[in-house]
This record gives structure tokens, C-alpha cells and sequence, in this order.
């Protein structure tokens, strides 16, 4: 599995990929996996209210990247709740985040798959 | 060029109602008519907002019934759907049809009907507007308040007490509006001892689930006099997106969308954020308001979360802000909300609010849809 942000010839990274860099309009041509890499988390919540198919509670943050020429950011589940702004997290794999056939959006119409955020001890 | 002038109004109750999507767009634009004594079939442009009545109650199409419910068969009629901002936009709608010439006399009615839906239905058909890289981890509207709030707090080390300030003013505001869905005052222990809905936000943080309705109608200013006395006029209006996805955004404390569409909406009216004299801001959660406050350039960045604890937007204050009692205890029927925060500016420039009237000549109303997403600003003045 890769855990894929895209790069544009301009260099600017983008997590998830768009039809055209967002900052500039230029085709993203590269990918960077962050899988194995270390992040720092922005900023976090732990949602008690969670939609049908989701896990409650049901913790999320957004942790920023360092990459070759700047920073990307991604929102993801946590997989603990006791953390602080400013951890280090790295990204841990899990095969269906929320239950595809319990929710609004038509389950075929996108992936269910992803990455959710853990702690490390530096 | 003519400006465009709001020379009618209505808004219905606000809270749980036994009426249908149909029915709420009917009553209030049935009330908005008669409020500027005009007959359905005059009407050119027939516009609703509402964001979601297939996926609430499976039934789409409303614009369509709504003319032939009111009588206004023959209108050329639209849906304006800008999810949370729904209003806004059909406000933005009404004034370029307008505007353009494209038509003499519109009503806009915006509407939702929510409440029959379970919290976690509701949650779920408004989260549907993110991005898949989002709703796949289940992130909701309150997910997004919760990170953000921690982020503005944490970052301009403002107390979390300052955002119980906001619910509490607008509780209080409620009590004197008699459409609120709630009207009933709550003091800051209550609001941070409520249970924690997406940490640090908690329950009294938020709106609530919500069906209601509200109209305007609207002509070009040339010709208001002849309905009525009492109009207002849109003298400044703007729209604009920000990112889909929340989190690409470079300063997650900044709503793009609002600084834009202020912009506009300062730049085509002529005026500055100090020649506002009241707001409706959109406080879907409270830390929603503390940051319009700043990108509408009332206060700078980090110190929009003092203006309710010290009393400068409180009804009384230097900038009465969500005099209607807002999102907050109004309710939040979603695509009615836009269009009664600009039915609230119009009662305040003409002088008609009532129990919340306050000193106001010019107003604002700022809408915003997803969190942040897409933002439309309207300036509304009492006529010369």
C-alpha cells in the first residue's frame, strides 16, 4: 500500500490529488508516499456525534508533512485520543475506515480504505 | 445603475415543525406577498434555496411546486443549492435577476425541513458535501469546528470561555425573537458543562436540527416606493469559494471565502467594515462567528474571540452581532438561513425588529456553507 500526496512540476504537493494543482493549474505528474514517514499533529478533535457506520467516538486529526520543497497536510482518523497538538504521528493502514453501506454516498462512488494516524516516541 | 431593493419579508417559525418542505416554502412565501401586498402571479422570478429536500424527504423539484402551490404558475422559477450558504446564494440569485434587467419583481424563498431525520441522518446528508478523502474517515461539520477551535484557541492562546460568550449572547438574543427555536437564556457554566460533541466544542457550542422557512422580494430601487414605504436596499453583495478539501487551506483560522466575498460586497456598496451598524453572522458553531469577525475585517486575526466576552457585540454594544439570536438559537433550517439573516438586517435598517431593534442603517449578512466552503456577503441599507 502507498499513502500517496501529488506533486506538480512547479513543486507544489497536495493531499489528496486534484484534476489540476490548485496553487499554480498545472498538471500534478509525481506522487510522494508518506507512508513511512513522521508528521506533526496540527490539530485534533474527538467527535462524539458520528454519522451511521462511523466508529464513535471517533478520533481525527490533521497532521502536516515536511516534504522536498515545502509541507503537505492530511485529515485522518486517530487511532488513539490521547494526544496533544504538535505529536509526532505516522500513518497506519486500515482496510475500511467506516462502514461503506451505512451512510448516504453511494458505496461504489469512492474507496473506503486509508490511513489512520498514531503516535511515535521520538 | 438601479439599485436592487428588498420591499418585502417574511419568515416562518423556526424549531420543530409538523409541516413538510412544501408547506414551510409556501407559508412564508404566502406571508413575504402579503407582507408587500403583492399578488403571486405579478412575480417575474420564482427562486427557493434549500439545500437537500430529496435526500430529507424525497422530494426535489420544489421551485416548481412552490409557483404552483402560491399560485405564481408562468414564473420562470430555479433552485439555489449552496448547502449551508443556500440562502446566501439565492440572495446573490435574486439581486443579479434583478440587476440584469432580467426581471422587475423576485421572490426568493429559502427553506428546509430537517427534524424528522435522526441526528445522525442529518449529520450524515450534510457531511456528504466533503471531499471522499474526507467523509471516508467520517469527519462531520462539528469534526472541522472541533480541530478548528483547538487550533485558534491553542494558537492566539484565547480561553475557550470566550466562545461560551458567543452562545450566551445569542441565547440571550433568542429570548426577544418570537420565531426562535429557542428562546430560552443559558449561562456560561451551562455551556461548558454540556457534553463534549467534538472536543473542545461542546453541545450549547453548536446550532441545533431545524425546519423552517424565509422569503424576500425583491424590485429595482427605482420603482419600491411604489409598493411600499418601508424598503431596504441591497447596496453591496459578493460571493466566492474556498478549497473543498478543509485541510489543504494555508492558515486553518482564515476563511478565504468570507475575506473574498467581503471584499466584493464592501467594494460594490462603498463602504467599510466600520460603517456597519449590525450583523448576522453565520454562528453554525461558535467559533464560526469569532472567525467572521476577523476576515470581515471587524477585528484582526486573534482577537475576534474578545468580542463577545467584553460585551462589544452584544445587542447593547459598539456592533450588535446576530440581534435575531442567530444559527445558534434561531435553529438552522439550512437553506432558509441565509435568507433570514438578511430578513433580520431588514427589519433592522427599517426600523421594524421589534424587541431586538438596535441603531442600524447599514447592515451585513455573512452565509457560509460547508466550513468555509463557499461564503456569500450581502450589505443591506435603509433606504434614502
Amino acid at each position: 500500500m502507498s499513502f500517496e500526496a501529488h506533486r506538480c512540476e512547479n513543486g507544489h504537493v497536495t493531499y489528496p490529488g486534484h484534476t489540476v494543482c490548485p496553487e499554480c493549474g498545472a498538471e500534478q505528474t509525481a506522487t510522494v508516499d508518506l507512508e513511512a514517514e513522521t508528521g506533526t499533529l496540527v490539530t485534533w478533535t474527538t467527535s462524539t456525534a458520528t454519522p451511521p457506520g462511523v466508529r464513535e467516538p471517533n478520533h481525527l486529526g490533521i497532521v502536516e508533512f515536511d516534504v522536498e520543497g515545502g509541507t503537505v497536510r492530511a485529515l485522518g482518523q486517530l487511532t488513539t485520543g490521547d494526544v496533544e497538538s504538535g505529536d509526532r504521528m505516522t500513518p497506519v493502514y486500515c482496510d475500511e475506515l467506516r462502514d461503506p453501506d451505512a451512510g448516504i454516498r453511494e458505496p461504489e462512488s469512492q474507496s473506503w480504505d486509508g490511513y489512520r494516524f498514531a503516535p511515535v516516541e521520538d | 445603475m438601479d439599485r436592487v431593493a428588498v420591499i418585502g419579508a417574511s419568515m416562518t417559525q423556526f424549531g420543530q415543525r409538523n409541516a413538510w418542505v412544501r408547506e414551510l416554502l409556501a407559508e412564508a412565501g404566502e406571508a413575504c406577498l402579503d407582507d408587500a401586498g403583492v399578488a403571486a402571479d405579478e412575480l417575474d422570478h420564482l427562486y427557493v434555496s434549500n439545500m437537500a429536500s430529496g435526500e430529507f424527504e424525497g422530494q426535489t423539484g420544489i421551485p416548481n411546486a412552490l409557483a404552483h402551490d402560491l399560485g405564481a404558475i408562468g414564473a420562470y422559477t430555479q433552485r439555489v443549492d449552496q448547502t449551508s450558504a443556500s440562502g446566501g446564494a439565492g440572495v446573490y440569485a435574486a439581486w443579479q435577476s434583478v440587476a440584469s434587467g432580467a426581471s422587475e419583481l423576485t421572490m426568493l424563498v429559502g427553506g428546509e425541513k430537517m427534524t424528522h431525520r435522526s441526528t445522525a441522518d442529518a449529520t450524515d446528508v450534510i457531511a456528504s458535501l466533503t471531499h471522499p478523502a474526507e467523509y471516508k474517515h467520517g469527519v462531520t461539520l462539528p469534526s472541522f469546528a472541533g480541530m478548528t477551535a483547538r487550533h485558534y484557541l491553542e494558537t492566539y492562546d484565547a480561553p475557550r470561555e470566550s466562545l461560551a460568550s458567543v452562545a450566551v449572547k445569542n441565547h440571550r438574543n433568542g429570548v426577544d425573537n418570537p420565531h426562535a427555536q429557542f428562546r430560552k437564556e443559558v449561562d456560561a457554566e451551562t455551556v461548558l458543562e454540556s457534553p463534549i460533541v467534538a472536543d473542545p466544542l461542546r453541545l450549547y457550542d453548536f446550532c441545533p436540527i431545524t425546519d423552517g422557512s424565509a422569503a424576500l422580494l425583491f424590485c429595482p430601487e427605482s420603482v419600491a416606493a411604489e409598493y411600499t414605504d418601508d424598503y431596504s436596499v441591497v447596496s453591496g453583495i459578493g460571493g466566492a469559494t474556498d478549497t473543498h478539501v478543509v485541510h489543504e487551506r494555508d492558515d486553518p483560522t482564515v476563511m478565504g471565502g468570507v475575506v473574498d466575498s467581503a471584499a466584493d460586497a464592501y467594494e460594490m456598496s462603498g463602504l467599510t467594515p466600520d460603517d456597519v451598524d449590525v450583523a448576522e453572522l453565520h454562528d453554525m458553531f461558535t467559533i464560526l462567528e469569532v472567525l467572521q469577525l476577523e476576515d470581515l475585517g471587524f477585528f484582526e486575526k486573534g482577537e475576534g474571540w474578545r468580542a463577545a466576552d467584553e460585551g462589544i457585540t452584544t445587542r447593547d454594544g459598539e456592533l450588535p452581532v446576530n440581534t435575531s439570536g442567530g444559527l445558534k438559537s434561531k435553529g438552522h433550517p439550512l437553506g432558509a438561513s441565509g435568507v433570514a439573516q438578511v430578513y433580520e438586517i431588514h427589519r433592522q435598517v427599517t426600523g421594524d425588529a421589534g424587541d431586538r431593534q438596535v441603531a442600524a442603517d447599514v447592515g451585513l449578512a455573512c452565509n457560509v456553507g460547508g466550513f468555509g466552503n463557499c461564503v456569500t456577503t450581502t450589505v443591506v441599507e435603509a433606504a434614502e
